[in-house]
């Protein structure tokens, strides 16, 4: 019966936003009076899958069968389905993400289960079964009632303030039967900046737009980035302009960031790249124009020229360290 | 080859988004509909595909008549007819129910679908398709060649891009820069009034989730703004008020 959180595993460890979503998944068992259940595919160390006990979970699954070391949203889905069977669990979370999505909407397919994307907050369990989520791109929210017997819940960043405890979680092997349709595709070639921060589980993002003037402009930004151990995010011109690469493009078209701390810089705030960045918790916008719409929608406010202030800002947190 | 190409009609990417009927109904008034960015990506490569290798391109939307000028468009853009099945779409597993029941009866190499839609965002309906249809799906997919009937495609993944060959049938989540949006030309505007738009009731099924009310974030605080002589204030105020550092 227990609830069960696929997690994504990064070098070998857990995720950060799938901590998150463990801890949510935990949460959501204590108020249905079961236990926690992860499922984690993939080569990782018992020590790192341990981590999860301290987010709430009793139990992790570890199916690390050679053929799943490379990310496979078709067999992930496939696996899951059967730690799902396995455990008898009628509730299912991970976190939002490209792999998530997927893997979520395969299972949800497989299962017939009622699934909802970009939960924001705990469900609400006191009469049936009700999630709220994320719509329009962050400009609203829906409360919606899962009626299915089988639930799906893809969870954004930040819907829980996740605390670590000193508990641990058992570790069981889990050797699940592979599909060879699963591996049909031929994944010919990875490109992976290896050593870059997600965007999707940074807690600060530095992001910069057109006001960067060029691609030969950039140090400044990933210097305070650097500096604050931020990742480094741009506006659409920005990547349609091949100054930063394509993955980093934030926005109604691009990725959608929930960070605690977002820094735009040189970026107007079109409604479209607002669509992107309103799950943040702080948002901090540098432009010399006063009148940039962005403004509007920032916590703080800098009206001054990047090249001027970016240098400054990375001077006063390396003061402050 | 034969491609079908969901689109969704959603409300246009600047839209004031508010609630009426006790914040059940999304308010329509005065907001433009536009086929969805993603999707119109999708549709975009999708005539260039089939210019490159010829067969058929039929559109589809799960909607009411509400949606038809984007059905409209996307046939004056190149698409050769239309389905729309004719029922309010509730949620994404009934979407792609719909969707995978035409798809079934007819079979298409190529199923090609925004990576999301705008105004819900979940990005799972071409999971769901995929595994509804017993075939492998793939998004986001920003480029994509179709040779001696294998596909060529690139994902974006976290932090970089995976590429990917593998056999049809597909159904693939687009984005950009798969293509570019195409404009319909006044000679597509004109053909687009007599191709077919077939109107199909939905297959019935049971609500696995129910949309209980809409709400509105709270209204943003005043911005403070921080003199640029003082620049390095902020850092000390990102640490001690907001406490984000
Ligand atoms: C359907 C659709 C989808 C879209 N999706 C996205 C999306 O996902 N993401 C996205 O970002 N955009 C998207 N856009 C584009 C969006 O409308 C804007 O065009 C874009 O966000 C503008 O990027 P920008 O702010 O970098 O550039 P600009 O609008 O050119 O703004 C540059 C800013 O830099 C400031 N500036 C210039 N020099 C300096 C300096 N030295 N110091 C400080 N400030 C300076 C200027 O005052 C200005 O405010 C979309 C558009 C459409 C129609």
């Amino acid at each position: 019966m227990s609830v069960i959180i696929f997690v994504e595993l990064d070098n070998g460890s857990i995720k950060k936003s799938s901590l998150e979503a463990i801890y949510y998944g935990s949460k959501v068992a204590e108020s249905t009076q079961t236990t926690a259940t992860v499922l984690a595919i993939g080569s990782a160390e018992e020590s790192a899958l341990k981590e999860a006990g301290k987010f709430g979970a009793q139990k992790v699954l570890h199916a690390n069968d050679g053929k799943l070391s490379h990310e496979n949203s078709l067999a992930y889905a496939n696996v899951l389905a059967q730690a799902v069977e396995q455990e008898g669990s009628k509730i299912i979370i991970m976190a939002k993400s490209g792999l998530g999505d997927a893997v979520a909407a395969r299972v949800a397919a497989k299962l017939k289960a009622g699934i909802v994307s970009g939960v924001t907050e705990l469900p609400d369990t006191s009469s049936g079964f009700t999630v709220t989520r994320a719509i329009y791109t962050g400009k609203a929210f829906a409360s919606v009632e899962l009626n299915s017997d089988t639930k799906v819940l893809v969870v954004r960043k930040n819907a829980v303030e996740a605390v670590a405890t000193e508990a641990s979680a058992s570790v069981e092997v889990f050797a699940p039967t592979l599909q060879d349709s699963d591996f049909a595709a031929t994944v010919k070639n990875v490109e992976k900046a290896s050593s870059e921060l997600s965007l999707t589980d940074a807690d600060i993002i530095v992001s910069g737009g057109r006001g960067m003037k060029g691609p030969d402009h950039w140090d400044p930004l990933l210097e305070l980035a650097d500096a604050l151990g931020a990742a480094t995010g741009c506006s659409k011109p920005v990547s349609d302009l091949d100054w930063r690469p394509h993955h980093e493009h934030i926005g109604q078209t691009g990725i959608k960031v929930a960070p605690n701390l977002y820094i735009a810089c040189g970026i107007s705030g079109a409604i479209q790249h607002l669509a992107g960045v309103n799950g943040s918790k702080c948002i901090v916008v540098i432009n010399k124009d006063p009148e940039a719409p962005f403004f509007k929608a920032a916590d703080y406010g800098i009206v001054g020229d990047v090249f001027d202030v970016l240098p400054r800002l990375t001077k006063a947190v390396e003061a402050a360290k | 080859m034969k491609i079908l190409v969901c689109i969704t009609s959603v409300p246009d990417t600047t839209a004031k988004i508010s609630f009426t009927q006790d914040n059940t109904q999304f308010n329509k008034t005065g907001v433009q509909f536009i086929i969805g960015p993603y999707d119109d990506y999708a549709l975009a490569r999708a005539v260039e595909l089939k210019e490159q290798h010829g067969g058929s391109l039929t559109v589809l939307n799960v909607g009411t008549s509400d949606s038809d000028p984007q059905i409209r468009k996307a046939l004056a853009i190149g698409a050769d007819d239309a389905i729309r099945i004719d029922t309010e779409p509730t949620d994404s597993y009934f979407v792609a129910a719909q969707i995978a029941e035409i798809a079934q009866k007819n079979s298409y190499d190529l199923i090609l679908m925004g990576r999301e839609s705008i105004d819900f965002n979940s990005g799972v309906v071409h999971g769901l398709v995929g595994e509804m249809l017993g075939i492998p799906s793939y998004s986001p997919v920003m480029k994509l060649e179709i040779t001696d009937g294998k596909a060529e495609f690139a994902r974006e993944i976290d932090g970089g891009k995976e590429f990917l060959e593998a056999d049809l049938p597909l159904v693939l989540g687009c984005q950009e820069p798969i293509a570019e949006w195409k404009i319909p030309n006044m000679r597509g505007i004109m053909t687009a009034r007599s191709k077919p738009l077939n109107v199909v009731p939905a297959t019935p099924m049971d609500d696995l989730t129910v949309l209980k009310k809409y709400t509105l974030p709270a209204p943003k605080g005043e911005c403070k703004m921080i003199a640029a002589e003082d620049a390095e204030q902020l850092i000390a105020l990102l640490r001690t008020e907001a406490k984000v550092l």
